[in-house]
């Protein structure tokens, strides 16, 4: 058999634009899905870092809290064994860190040319979140009452997504281990439940760490913002409306902005700082999560799967009469002979 | 008219190619018995920052593009009809079977709790938002379908004796008629999973360079895949042709040729419509490295159009072969660039591929190479024998 110029012209384009056109006519209506609200009852935390003197306090509560092992730099690692602990960054065995930005001669904290600023990173426990969206077998799940992101390493397959997603790298797998999994903080969901505070707002002890309510937490940012640099003010311990006492302690020089109000469709823990976010590790995003693009994009193309099936009912009647005229004509192949 | 049987190529097996493949294979097969023993950061320089590394990029996202020849075949074969083409149906087949295969093998070394994988198939464990449950169920299923379709290979090597004792050759009239079912879907599950390839990337938001990331991955993800298709098909012929001094089907690989060239333009037309929609275009000059890597990917995917544009350049089966490598390279740094070298996780974080690593990556190319040739060996895969 064979074809002319033009048949085969026309094949090519017809094959070309029908294996696109489907999804192309879906892409073109494509928009993100609605964002996701804050949980009614989140519970989250306000860290201030310009309250934070770095004493690491927090660090060492959540290893014991959490069983995380010491972190030691492995050629300082035979050096008194498991007795010290300097984790430079989240990882597999280290759910929470201190991290200093410096600049230039350092002389003043919280500013952002020649001074520095500490900053804490662990999970944000965003409203909208990458992992979750991502994991393939529901290991990550997020409390519809208090919005805590949590981890179960049975469901776990170890794809690592979540660490490829998340747009604040939190999710840490334990690539030193033969059995890892994925460590990250779940804010001390254990604790929660026997009605203690995470291990980390529990130990701080300027208040830089601070749980409570998000709708809270939010409210308390905005006073500090209001309130003018170097006055003094009350600063809150431990829980946000809590029994403890709270300290007295000037007024920092804020960045006019409360990071995770809006970042990435919102995270309940939230950031002050004396320099700018980006400065201390906490990317600028839009107020959308990128949960929302990837799941609109999936939502539309594979809306209760009517696209997937209308195009299989198409194909399979289209390779049907394919196979059949194969048959017919003298050029078929023998193996489609018994 | 002419009548094509496929037949068994015959000759030895154990060449010293195979051997040599082989070998590499064994040292891949040695880092992936230690990646088990002592866990994934034993071999693989992959990290927090960079959690996935060549085995996902090279292996399943490449590997199952290379895969795509079955699925561009069957496309214009059964569903656009281009019967003439049929008879480089069942080696792109073959080439799809262990692309596929193998990237379910790469699967398993890179998973950290794979003990858990059989959850993705756990009802209450299924999480319907997630791209890559989509890709992993996708790919799963039409890696068994592929098995089905390629089975008449098989069925066909059996004595007659042996198909009947065991009721085979029922499964082979079964096989032959809902055969059009199994290309349905053999069609539709790899532009599923091809494309959600690309939609696993949205996800990445500002940690992908803007050079790459665009709302078009999915599309852009699986024209490309059908683009790859149509070249490993045209290089796998002119490879089999020359290897094995077969005469080469040169009246089928012109026109596939521009097949090839037309599903490529159409893929550069979307990829640089996103590009200047979005007001990225500008980045590709910044002179840093990912604005370098975005111009040799373009030149790589330019040069086969440009190539395959004249007929004459297009009969000539040296310049067609340049056009699929320069094709298959071009799509192969399309998508590490998108999984790994445009991606930046901040942090100062950087990644390389590990030797190990690698050789984990060339081993089980290796094994595919082999298998590939072991198959086209034994059965009856390639068009053999013309008669008039």
């Amino acid at each position: 058999m064979t074809m002319n110029r033009r048949q085969f012209l026309r094949g090519a384009a017809a094959s070309a634009v029908a294996a696109v056109a489907a999804p192309a006519a879906e892409a073109a209506a494509f928009g993100p899905r609605e964002p996701k609200p804050l949980p009614p009852k989140a519970v989250g935390m306000l860290y201030d870092s310009t309250l934070c003197i770095g004493c690491k306090a927090c660090v060492s509560a959540c290893k014991q809290a959490n069983g995380m092992p010491a972190e030691q730099p492995e050629q300082l690692a035979a050096w008194n064994e498991e007795t010290w602990d300097a984790a430079e960054d989240i990882s597999g065995k280290t759910l929470n860190v201190i991290r200093v930005y410096q600049n230039g001669t350092m002389e003043q904290k919280d500013r952002e040319k020649d001074g520095y600023a500490f900053v804490k990173r662990h999970c944000l426990h965003c409203v909208d979140p990458s992992c979750i969206s991502v994991c393939p077998v529901s290991a990550m799940q997020k409390n519809p009452e208090t919005g805590i992101v949590t981890h179960n390493p049975d469901a776990c397959i170890g794809c690592r997504y979540c660490v490829y997603g998340c747009p604040f790298n939190v999710p840490q797998y334990q690539f030193d281990e033969t059995f890892g999994q994925i460590a990250k903080c779940q804010f001390c969901n254990h604790l929660q439940k026997q009605g203690k505070l995470p291990a980390c707002c529990d130990v701080c002890p300027t208040g830089a760490s601070l749980f409570g309510l998000v709708a809270d937490l939010q409210v308390e940012a905005q006073r500090r913002l209001a309130l003018k640099p170097g006055e003094t003010t009350q600063f809150p311990r431990g829980k946000l409306g809590g029994d403890r006492s709270s300290h007295e302690a000037p007024v920092g020089h804020y960045q006019p902005h409360v990071y995770g109000e809006t970042e990435s469709g919102g995270t309940q823990v939230r950031y002050l700082s004396g320099v700018p976010h980006e400065k201390l590790g906490l990317p600028e995003l839009p107020g959308h999560s990128y949960a929302a693009v990837s799941e609109g994009m999936q939502h539309t193309l594979y809306k209760g799967m009517i696209a997937p099936l209308a195009l299989l009912g198409g194909l399979v009647v289209l390779a049907r009469r394919g196979v059949k005229q194969n048959e017919d004509e003298p050029d078929h192949d023998e193996d489609q002979q018994p | 008219m002419t009548a094509i049987v496929h037949q068994p190529l015959g000759g030895k097996v154990f060449t010293k190619p195979f051997l040599i493949l082989g070998l590499l294979a064994l040292i891949g097969a040695y880092f992936i018995l230690r990646r088990f023993l002592f866990g994934l950061g034993d071999v693989s320089h992959m990290s927090n920052g960079y959690p996935l590394g060549v085995w996902v990029a090279v292996d399943v996202v490449i590997g199952t593009a290379f895969g795509c020849g079955g699925y561009a075949m069957a496309l214009l074969v059964y569903i656009f009809n281009r019967n003439t083409y049929h008879p480089l149906m069942r080696p792109a087949l073959l080439s799809g079977v262990f692309g596929y295969t193998l990237a379910g093998l790469a699967v398993m070394i890179d998973l950290g709790r794979y003990w858990n994988a059989f959850n993705l198939l756990l009802p209450w464990y299924a999480q319907l938002n997630s791209v890559i449950f989509e890709v992993a169920l996708c790919v799963m299923a039409y890696t068994t379908v592929l098995w089905i379709e390629f089975w008449p290979a098989f069925l066909e090597r059996m004595p007659p004796a042996f198909k009947q004792r065991f009721k085979l050759d029922r499964l082979q009239v079964f096989l032959k008629r809902y055969l059009y079912l199994f290309i349905g879907l053999g069609v539709l599950l790899p532009t599923m999973h091809q494309s959600s390839l690309g939609s696993v990337l949205l996800i990445m938001g500002s940690k992908l360079s803007p050079l790459w990331y665009t709302t078009w991955l999915p599309l852009l993800f699986l024209v490309s895949a059908l683009a790859m298709g149509y070249a490993v098909v045209l290089l796998e012929a002119t490879l089999t042709s020359r290897g094995f001094r077969l005469p080469e089907e040169s009246a089928l690989l012109t026109p596939l040729s521009k097949v090839a060239a037309g599903v490529l333009a159409l893929f550069l037309i979307v990829r640089f419509g996103a590009l200047l929609a979005g007001g990225h275009l500008g980045l590709a000059f910044a002179g840093d490295v990912r604005g370098n890597l975005f111009l040799i990917e373009t030149a790589l995917f330019l040069a086969p159009i440009i190539i395959l544009a004249s007929p004459a350049r297009r009969s000539s089966q040296r310049l067609r072969f340049l056009a699929a490598v320069s094709l298959l390279a071009g799509g192969s740094l399309y998508r590490i660039n998108a999984y790994l070298m445009a991606v930046d996780p901040g942090n100062g974080w950087t990644y390389f591929p590990s030797a190990p690593e690698l050789m984990i990556t060339v081993g089980v190319v290796c094994l595919e190479i082999m298998l590939y040739l072991l198959f086209i060996k034994t059965l009856p895969v390639l068009p053999g024998v013309h008669k008039t």
